[in-house]
């Protein structure tokens, strides 16, 4: 097995509301290839991380790092605008489902190709032949990723009239667009049925496998996380209170004390 | 069937009751300013009793069709019927395309004989829409397609208006030199305007654009050296045709194919924008913020190309505007000129083509040709805007997004192009 | 001096009108979240009001401070009734539509009430009618502030004060406060919304009629178009204090009230509107929190 790059790097990250800390020095990593799952009770702050990684909140400390693989760089987060995390190859998906819900689907991925396109106004307007060869690609690619997703066959439909389990898919499809190395997942399986969840349980493998994209994501379906995740990550009260592989973390008494106790059985 | 008919009876007395009461409500809110009224050369009154009657008669039966199209709405059921028979009709004009051709060649040949066939007067009417039009198509992509309310849209129209009129005032520029001039004086403006204040949340936005429109207004009526004040600029130069000495009616015809020509540009451009790299950031920008920027979109960037954007049509229609009436002053840029334009977008139908069109054609013209109710023109518009909003947000027309087609390898690029252009 | 003492007492009746009429913004927008773009239409509606109630009461021999009073009294109870119904129509409809929705359908509002009073009374200036002396106990003062300004300043200072004991300390007023924090949360408590939005509507529009009555008992004369200028300053004056908060709304209505007076006064009598929206995009862009509010995040 080849050595496993870092891809991400969290240290002591720490985020403040007001009077109120929300994060408290977590430490994370995601390594190449990794699928990595962060868990832990409502209100534990998992939500919050994301949102600092991802740039819509402003840490209050820490350092925030990715390595985009194949290029020897690191590129710190902090401070920078989500439009710009997301160049640099982060791609996220929402809790509560946000969508372009009157935009159809198909466009809901090719809106994602924007950072990665180019034409511009003028473009637009005397569509020369560069650009429209660059919007049959964006056509082409967002479609590619839709029938990967399996939603072929909704492709003219608007998003929000899709049923619940596909818009959770169009969120990924979405995310994968905009060709990033390292993809947060927020409850990816919220509101799924046990047959949605196993398909999505092989997606979400077959996206790391396929398109060498790492994965780090925040569920509640312990039966998922269990079975797909290399690494499990706790919180609780927005700190850390374990980490390891699926069996250390069934194992650990701390973890079953604060969180799984009831649900782990069920 | 005595058992039956008792609860229907009951529902209805108590339908009446609550109109009843409906009516008696607006009677008692409506009576001192519509009944008596005060005369304020002699102050003396006038009791005008007849009015609350009238009230009364028109709101009773009005509170039914209220309460009928809440329940509806509340439903839902009814609005997806009309989009669906409207969809159909949508489809059938855009799959056969033999009718398309030939509703579009009509249309076409009924456009361009329109000056020749109708009387000057009738023309310069239809130069004012077609400019509305414009002006609509113009704040559509602002407010329509990225989600912007930009109430001070007039200080775009105003910037192009007096830059052609001051270029050709103190250096004698013509029309056409000065036309792409006062787009891009209007366009630095916008970009000017924007950069501060597109931070700002959609709710204040609309208030600071607002204020930046009255700002233009007075600073044009006040600052006499600049601009000349309220008194304005008179004797602008006509479009020049290829040196041609025209008569005042040539003129008119000249002008209207010069407009028609742009409107034509304009909605080119707006299709094509609106289903494009930049058009698509801007409806998601319009439908997420947050979303859009995680899908790596730079948002102040994509709301100032909207922005300036929409003020370069403004800017294109102010020029036009002074060259159609060669005399403007700052009374000709006033608020409500936002609102009305507001409105062709709102009525018509946020992001819709066609709708902005048909709007502008029932806003502008109906009060032209309705003489004697062009006085209730601004309270037909006030109370439109607030019905549209309660019981259709979508506007008369849906804005239809444009469908792809896979499977078969025939040219998606195609048939992009013809849905979009019928949507 | 005397210069100075006059443009800084007539800023203070400015500001105290501006105030007035903020306060109903305020509350509305702590609310609901909407600006109440016809707001100053309710201002001139009970403007209007009252000068129709007095000039028909005028008739039936009444006159002088009483007649005021019944005629302000008349023009509050008609703006009331105006604001509850213009919420039930244009805004109850809007509460879940999309959040530019509302204000789309308050300027339709606005539009229709101004075109409303045109057409039903006159597009003239109106002259209201002098109904209350110079007061005696003035005239050694009467060069740099009128009695007229001194009911309003007064009146003012009455009405916020009462406004604030009502807020902090009645039940509707505790509701009105739970309101504003959490909607949901107030809701599963069992606070009626739709009666704490129609009292905000009703005080709110009180308020602004109170305005209305006194600045045209001062300045004398009233048309259908005052609601929309007073309307945009005294948002101005909101946004200034700080959106929300009632203290912030009477101190952004006194800044922006000094700010107007001396500017005109000392720098140029022309572009004294241009003041009050310079300074309104002013706040917007640099501290669109205002003076006392706190700003919010947006949660994702």
């Amino acid at each position: 097995m080849r050595e496993m790059l870092q891809v991400l790097d969290i240290q002591q990250l720490t985020m403040d509301f007001g009077g109120l800390r929300a994060i408290d020095g977590v430490d994370l990593e995601v390594r190449q290839g990794e699928i990595v799952a962060l868990i832990g009770p409502n209100g534990a702050g998992k939500t919050t991380f994301f949102n600092c990684v991802t740039g819509v909140y402003e840490p209050t400390g820490g350092r925030m790092t990715v390595r985009p693989p194949g290029k020897n760089v690191a590129v710190r987060l902090n401070r920078l605008k989500p439009n710009i995390i997301t160049e640099h190859g982060l791609a996220r998906t929402f809790q509560n489902i946000r969508l372009f819900q009157n935009m159809t689907v198909l466009e809901n991925v090719m809106v994602a190709r924007h950072c990665r396109t180019r034409s511009g106004i003028l473009g637009a307007i005397f569509k020369n032949a560069g650009n429209r060869r660059e919007e049959q690609e964006i056509v082409d690619f967002s479609y590619g990723l839709l029938e990967k997703v399996g939603l072929q066959m909704h492709v003219n439909d608007l998003a929000r009239e899709l049923p619940y389990g596909a818009q959770r898919r169009l969120e990924i499809a979405r995310a994968l667009a905009t060709e990033p190395f390292l993809l947060l997942l927020d409850e990816p399986a919220a509101g799924m049925n046990p047959r949605e969840t196993s398909e999505l349980d092989a997606l979400i493998t077959r996206i790391r496998d396929d398109e060498g994209v790492s994965i780090l994501l925040i569920e509640h379906d312990m039966k998922l996380v269990m079975s797909i995740s290399q690494r499990i990550y706790v919180m609780d009260y927005g700190r850390l209170i374990a980490q390891g592989t699926p069996k250390e973390i069934a194992e650990n008494p701390n973890v079953i004390k604060a969180y799984l106790g009831e649900t782990f059985d069920a | 069937m005595k058992a039956q008919s008792l609860p229907f009876i009951r529902r209805a007395a108590s339908e009446i009751f609550q109109s009843l009461l409906v009516s008696c409500w607006f009677m008692f809110l409506t009576f001192p300013i519509m009944v008596i009224k005060v005369n304020p050369l002699e102050r003396t009154i006038d009791w005008q009793w007849m009015r609350l009657v009238w009230i009364g008669l028109a709101v009773f039966p009005l509170s039914f069709v209220w309460r009928w199209l809440m329940k509806r709405k509340e439903h839902g059921g009814g609005q997806d019927g009309e989009d669906s028979w409207q969809k159909r009709l949508g489809e059938k004009i855009r799959a056969d395309r033999k009718i398309y051709t030939a509703l579009l060649a009509i249309l076409a040949v009924f456009v361009a004989a329109f000056p020749f066939m109708f009387s000057s007067y009738q023309t310069q009417i239809m130069i004012s829409a077609l400019m509305y039009v414009m002006l609509g198509l113009g704040l559509n992509i602002v407010v329509g397609l990225a989600g912007l309310l930009d109430l001070g849209y007039v200080a775009f129209y105003a910037v192009g208006a007096y830059s052609y009129a001051l270029l050709n005032h103190h250096f004698g520029l013509g029309f056409w030199p000065a036309l792409p001039l006062g787009a891009g004086l209007a366009a630095v403006c916008g970009i000017l305007l924007g950069f501060p204040v597109l931070r700002l949340r959609g709710d204040y936005l609309a208030i600071v654009t607002l204020g930046f429109g009255e700002i233009i207004r007075l600073v044009l009526e006040n600052w006499n050296a600049f601009s000349f004040g309220p008194s304005g600029i008179a004797g602008i130069s006509r479009p020049w045709f290829f040196g041609a000495d025209l008569s005042l009616g040539q003129h008119t015809v000249f002008l209207y194919f010069i407009v028609l020509i742009l409107v034509g540009f304009t909605i080119l451009v707006v299709n094509r924008l609106r289903n494009s790299r930049i058009g698509r950031a801007w409806i998601a920008l319009r439908e997420d913020e947050v979303a859009c920027q995680a899908m790596g979109i730079d948002k102040t960037r994509t709301k100032l190309t909207a922005f300036a954007l929409g003020a370069t049509w403004a800017g294109f229609v102010g020029c036009v505007f002074a060259a159609k009436t060669t005399f403007i002053n700052p009374a000709s840029f006033t608020f409500m000129e936002s609102a009305i334009i507001l409105s062709i977008v709102v009525l018509g139908g946020m992001g819709s083509i066609i709708g902005v069109i048909v709007g502008a054609m029932v806003l502008i013209l109906l009060p032209e040709y309705l003489r004697a109710f062009s006085e209730y023109r601004m309270l037909v518009f006030g109370a439109s805007m607030v019905l549209i909003m309660v019981f259709r947000p979508q506007g008369i027309i849906v804005g239809v997004r444009q469908h792809y087609r896979f499977g078969r390898k025939e040219s998606t690029e195609e048939q992009g192009e013809r849905d979009a252009a019928s949507a | 001096m005397d210069y100075f003492l006059e443009l800084f007492f007539g800023g203070l009746t400015r500001g105290s009108i501006y105030a007035l009429i903020a306060l109903g913004y305020t509350m509305v927008y702590g609310i609901i979240e909407l600006i109440n773009f016809a707001h100053g239409e309710i201002y001139m509606i009970g403007a209007f009001t009252a000068l129709i109630a007095a000039s028909a009461l005028s008739l039936l021999g009444l006159n002088g401070p009483a007649l005021l009073i019944l005629a302000g009294l008349i023009a509050v109870i008609y703006s009331a009734a105006y604001g509850y119904t213009i919420e039930k129509v244009a805004y109850k409809p809007l509460r879940k539509a999309q959040r530019l929705s509302p204000l789309i359908s308050a300027i339709g509002m606005s539009i229709f009430l101004q075109n409303y009073v045109l057409l039903a009374q006159t597009s003239d200036f109106l002259s209201f009618p002098t109904l209350v002396d110079e007061f005696a106990f003035m005239e050694p003062v009467s060069h740099i502030m009128r009695s007229s300004e001194l009911l309003i300043v007064a009146t003012t200072l009455v009405s916020t004060v009462l406004l604030t004991l009502f807020i902090k300390f009645s039940r509707m007023g505790k509701a009105m406060r739970a309101t504003a924090q959490d909607k949901t949360m107030a809701m599963l408590l069992g606070i009626n919304i739709n009666r704490v939005i129609s009292v905000t509507f009703i005080i709110g529009s009180g308020l602004a009629a109170i305005g209305g009555v006194l600045i045209s008992n001062h300045i004398g004369q009233i048309n259908f178009y005052i609601g929309f200028i007073a309307g945009i300053k005294a948002f101005t004056a909101a946004v200034l204090g700080g959106i929300g908060s009632v203290p912030g709304a009477v101190l952004g209505g006194l800044i922006l009230g000094w700010t107007e007076s001396f500017a005109t006064g000392y720098v140029s009598s022309d572009y004294e509107d241009v003041f009050a929206f310079g300074l309104l995009v002013f706040i917007l862009i640099f501290r669109p929190a205002g003076i006392l509010g706190r700003s919010t995040k947006d949660k994702v």
